[in-house]
């Protein structure tokens, strides 16, 4: 795989003010005082850390890892650097915003969305992502989003990090990737 | 062919070791025994020439221990398809143990099978007797009824006796008749349930153990009552290095007693039941590699003079289960002579002391005629070519029995003729 | 021949059976208690169960009756989405002349993808596993006296949740490690995990002959064995064994071997008591420590779940791998 950097951590924080911004006047117009932020493993956990703080939300923030709920289990078996997934309080009636770096086939929106229904029954899910490129392969459109990006087939793009913040644009022949970095599949 | 047929093996490798020759010569047959070794005697019209080049020819190989599953166990073996793969495994004479179903303890069985083994006409087949009525471990059988229905000797095999006071008794009344008994010492209340060496591997996969003072207790007291009685005994497969210092101790004293091993014992140990093979599952079990080496030594100083297949065959099913659920025991006839040719390649012993382990060893101890070739002797004749090497495949064996853990082993020796009372009974295309 | 260790991986090292401890490396075993992390939150949530093995069938294969483990193994098959069966046979089939192969090839008939087998016999779950079909997964939930390796590293879970590392620990096994398959499966691991010291603590009827070669120190002093330890394993003595000449009686085992708070003074301060249940109260320990501060024993119950999930969905996934390897 050869990778290339696209974005710095300052361009790559300028978005994050961007989605901050969005958010809050997404909330803001929905009437949503005290959301619960979500963050997808492991690009959107770093996003979802630096959301709360811009937003100033005192309840703490969940983290999936979507290991359990990937659709491509029955290809590639069992992700070995799995965590468990963190919600530190109940989801019912509880607006949420779920946040992930990269929006492309939608197939990782697909698994997290299950894995949220499974701890119980929130009043609306919010999907806000730093980046969003064309593929969906399934029907499902970001609420919030910072950039979106043409890429050239065989192109990803990933965020890479926590310290210092960073987005690269990667080719490879065969993207068949076994630890689920972030990016992949998204 | 009849017996009267002339034979003639040219310029084989004659190794006798009972006449101490080990020398290329040509060997001539008529009538069923030796005439003549070197030159033809004066008018010798031989009928039928053996190529003996690069080939041993050599007494036939006493087995002491082959079960042949009839009568009772028909669906593991039979006289006809075991006294075959005897024949082409280079073995004249067999003895089969008394633990079939009806038991060897009436003159009626014993003669039903020799009668059977004639009839197939591969291989001598010498029953033994059971010691104890149904090998119940109680009543004393009617042994000499038994010797004279041609039971070469008395066993009451894996079957325990009730007590010492039978045991005693038993020897007493074998003794009286001048019959050899053959014994596989075990105290089973040592042995228990096991099915495994009391050593690091059983240890570590949690299998139910026989431990060595199994063997060793039992030694010293079957030793103890043969001394108190004055019969003769034999000690069958023995599997431990301490049980072969006992031994060596008895036979300095010189006491009436002779012991063989299973040829497996000389070349597995516990180790090789890592895995759980079930084909390993022997009884006496497979002990630690200073068990092996104490036995390949107690062997090649004569102190063991008798190297045995411990031949049975089994069914799938039988071994088809869990280790300790499986039934113990190899099918051993294919694999006795090139295992021991195996030693001599190792360096445990020469040639033509392997071959007296299989020939003139059993023979002296159950005190046949056999087991040696000089003018005269009867021509049970084993050839064989000791440096080509084969590989064991399991479903290629030609005993009923598949049951091997020598699967894919390389192994020196083939035999290519075998001579009962001077007729060919196998032959190699 | 295929010993153990070749038998459960496959060529790329990926585990497709779990029958022993014994061959496994320390990154397999620790992927294992990385994976149970994982699974351990899915038991605090309202839907306690996460869609991984959906559409796959295990089958419970019980030949020895155990209620817990088929309970927390039905529960780790359920967890994951799969189809759980259990079938008892201690009575049913075998009882009928039906061999151990031909009740195996009628559930392969039904397409079951793993079996989980508990057996009386040592070596039961590596006989299965060497005549499943290929693609058919073997999880040994306890053979004979030889191994239970889900159990084991339940035990090592549990041993990391409360001590962080396994380096630098001392642990003490106390009881009938002869005749404990649970015993053999936790020396494997904790040496494997590399903790600094495996003991054992026992009367002589109670130990293998040759327990030095398993690994561990052996100790006959109770008080002696304890000293310092950082984890106490007590082990289930069977009522049966009083009836032979194990030990003269109940009595004197406890005075000797039994654990009490007097008793557990000496280890470390932090020492955690674990046990794999059953516990005989009284026999092997006394109600005050099984009930006490230092006990751990219901947390091990409830991450077994989370550990046989872990087995469960890496035996699945590398069974999806195969396919996966076959097709391309």
């Amino acid at each position: 795989m050869q990778s290339k950097s696209f974005m710095n951590a300052d361009a790559v924080e300028s978005l994050v003010d961007e989605m901050a911004g969005k958010l809050w006047s997404l909330m803001n117009e929905r009437g949503i005082q005290a959301p619960l932020l979500v963050g997808i493993r492991t690009g959107g956990v770093w996003l979802a850390e630096m959301l709360h703080q811009e937003l100033g939300l005192e309840e703490p923030l969940g983290t999936l890892d979507i290991s359990f709920y990937r659709d491509d289990f029955t290809r590639i078996g069992m992700n070995p650097e799995v965590h468990p997934s963190d919600l530190p309080v109940p989801v019912d009636d509880r607006h949420i915003v779920l946040i992930d770096d990269v929006l492309h086939t939608g197939r990782t929106m697909r698994a997290a969305l299950n894995e949220i229904f499974d701890y119980g029954r929130p009043a609306s899910v919010i999907l806000a992502c730093l980046v969003e490129r064309k593929g969906r392969e399934l029907p499902i459109q970001p609420d919030v989003v910072a950039l979106h990006k043409e890429m050239k087939p065989g192109e990803h793009i990933t965020l890479t990090g926590p310290e210092p913040l960073g987005l690269v644009i990667g080719t490879e022949s065969n993207r068949e990737s076994r630890n689920g970095e972030s990016g992949a599949e998204t | 062919m009849n017996s009267t047929d002339k034979i003639t093996i040219l310029q084989g490798r004659l190794i006798d070791p009972a006449n101490g020759i080990d020398t290329v010569t040509d060997v001539h047959i008529e009538n069923g025994k030796v005439a003549a070794i070197g030159e033809a005697p004066a008018g010798f019209q031989t009928a039928t020439i053996i190529d003996g080049n690069d080939k041993v020819v050599c007494p036939g190989i006493i087995d002491l221990c082959v079960n042949l599953r009839e009568p009772g166990a028909e669906y593991k073996a039979t006289i006809a398809s075991e006294t075959a793969a005897a024949a082409h495994s280079g073995i004249t004479t067999l003895c089969c143990p008394p633990d079939t179903l009806p038991v060897i303890d009436t003159p009626a069985i014993a003669g039903q099978i020799k009668h059977k083994a004639r009839k197939a006409g591969y291989c001598r087949v010498l029953p033994l007797g059971a010691q104890t009525q149904g090998l119940k471990g109680e009543k004393l059988s009617e042994m000499a009824a038994l010797k004279e229905a041609g039971c070469i000797a008395i066993s009451n095999n894996y079957a325990p006796l009730a007590n010492t006071l039978v045991q005693r008794r038993a020897l007493e009344y074998a003794a009286t008749f001048d019959l050899l008994t053959i014994i596989r010492s075990n105290d089973r209340h040592l042995s228990d349930q096991g099915c495994a060496h009391e050593g690091k591997v059983a240890g570590r996969l949690g299998l139910p153990v026989i431990p060595e003072a199994a063997e060793t207790v039992a030694v010293a007291r079957d030793l103890a009552l043969a001394q108190t009685t004055g019969a003769a005994i034999h000690f069958h497969t023995l599997s431990s290095a301490s049980a072969a210092r006992t031994l060596a101790w008895a036979r300095r004293e010189k006491r009436r007693v002779t012991a063989d091993v299973a040829i497996h014992q000389l070349h597995l140990t516990e180790m090789d039941i890592e895995g759980f093979d079930s084909n390993t599952h022997v009884l006496p079990p497979l002990r630690s590699t200073g068990d092996r080496d104490g036995l390949r030594q107690a062997v090649a100083e004569n102190i063991i003079s008798a190297i045995c297949s411990d031949h049975q065959p089994h069914e799938a099913d039988a071994k088809a289960a869990p280790f300790p659920a499986t039934e113990p025991g190899i099918s051993g006839l294919d694999t006795l002579l090139p295992l021991t040719i195996k030693l001599v390649h190792e360096g445990v012993m020469d040639l033509s002391t392997a071959i007296a382990r299989l020939t003139i060893g059993p023979a002296e101890i159950l005190g046949l005629p056999l087991g040696r070739l000089q003018v005269g002797a009867t021509a049970d004749i084993c050839i064989f070519d000791p440096d080509t090497y084969w590989t064991v495949v399991p479903d290629q064996l030609t005993s009923q029995g598949k049951n091997t853990p020598f699967g894919n082993w390389e192994l020196p020796g083939i035999v290519t003729h075998t001579l009962l009372k001077g007729r060919i009974v196998y032959q190699r295309d | 021949m295929s010993r153990g260790p070749s038998l459960q991986l496959d060529d790329a090292g990926r585990l497709r059976h779990f029958l022993t401890i014994d061959g496994l490396s320390r990154e397999l075993l620790t992927e294992i208690l990385d994976t149970s992390e994982g699974f351990a939150g899915v038991s605090e949530r309202t839907v306690k169960k996460v869609p991984l093995c959906r559409g796959k069938i295990v089958a419970n294969l019980f030949f020895e009756n155990s209620t817990r483990t088929r309970t927390t193994f039905e529960l780790a098959g359920k967890r994951l989405s799969a189809d759980v069966l259990n079938l008892n046979i201690t009575a049913s089939s075998t009882s009928k002349g039906e061999t151990l192969l031909d009740t195996l090839r009628n559930l392969e008939a039904m397409h079951v993808d793993m079996f989980v087998v508990r057996h009386a016999v040592s070596g039961a779950a590596h006989f299965i596993a060497k005549h499943a079909a290929p693609g058919v997964g073997v999880i040994n939930a306890g053979d004979g006296r030889h191994a239970h390796p889900t159990q084991a590293m339940l035990d090592m879970f549990t041993i990391r949740r409360h001590k962080g590392e396994f380096t630098g620990l001392r642990v003490a096994i106390i009881g009938d490690i002869l005749h404990s398959r649970v015993a053999r499966s936790q020396i494997l691991a904790l040496n494997t995990l590399g903790v600094s010291e495996v003991r054992v603590i026992a009367p002589r009827t109670l130990l293998p002959i040759e327990a030095r070669s398993l690994g561990v120190h052996i100790y006959h002093d109770m008080d002696e064995g304890i000293r310092d330890v950082d984890v106490v394993i007590m082990l289930r003595l069977q009522k049966e064994r009083m009836q032979g000449a194990m030990l003269p009686s109940e009595h004197e085992y406890y005075r000797l071997f039994g654990l009490t708070e007097a008793r557990l003074a000496a280890a470390d301060s932090e020492a955690i008591v674990m046990h794999p249940g059953p516990i005989n109260r009284g026999v092997e320990m006394a109600s005050e420590v099984a009930d006490g501060s230092r006990s751990v024993i219901l947390q091990q119950v409830s991450y077994g779940i989370a550990v046989r999930m872990a087995v469960i969905s890496i035996i699945i996934g590398t069974q999806n791998q195969q396919s996966q390897d076959n097709k391309g």
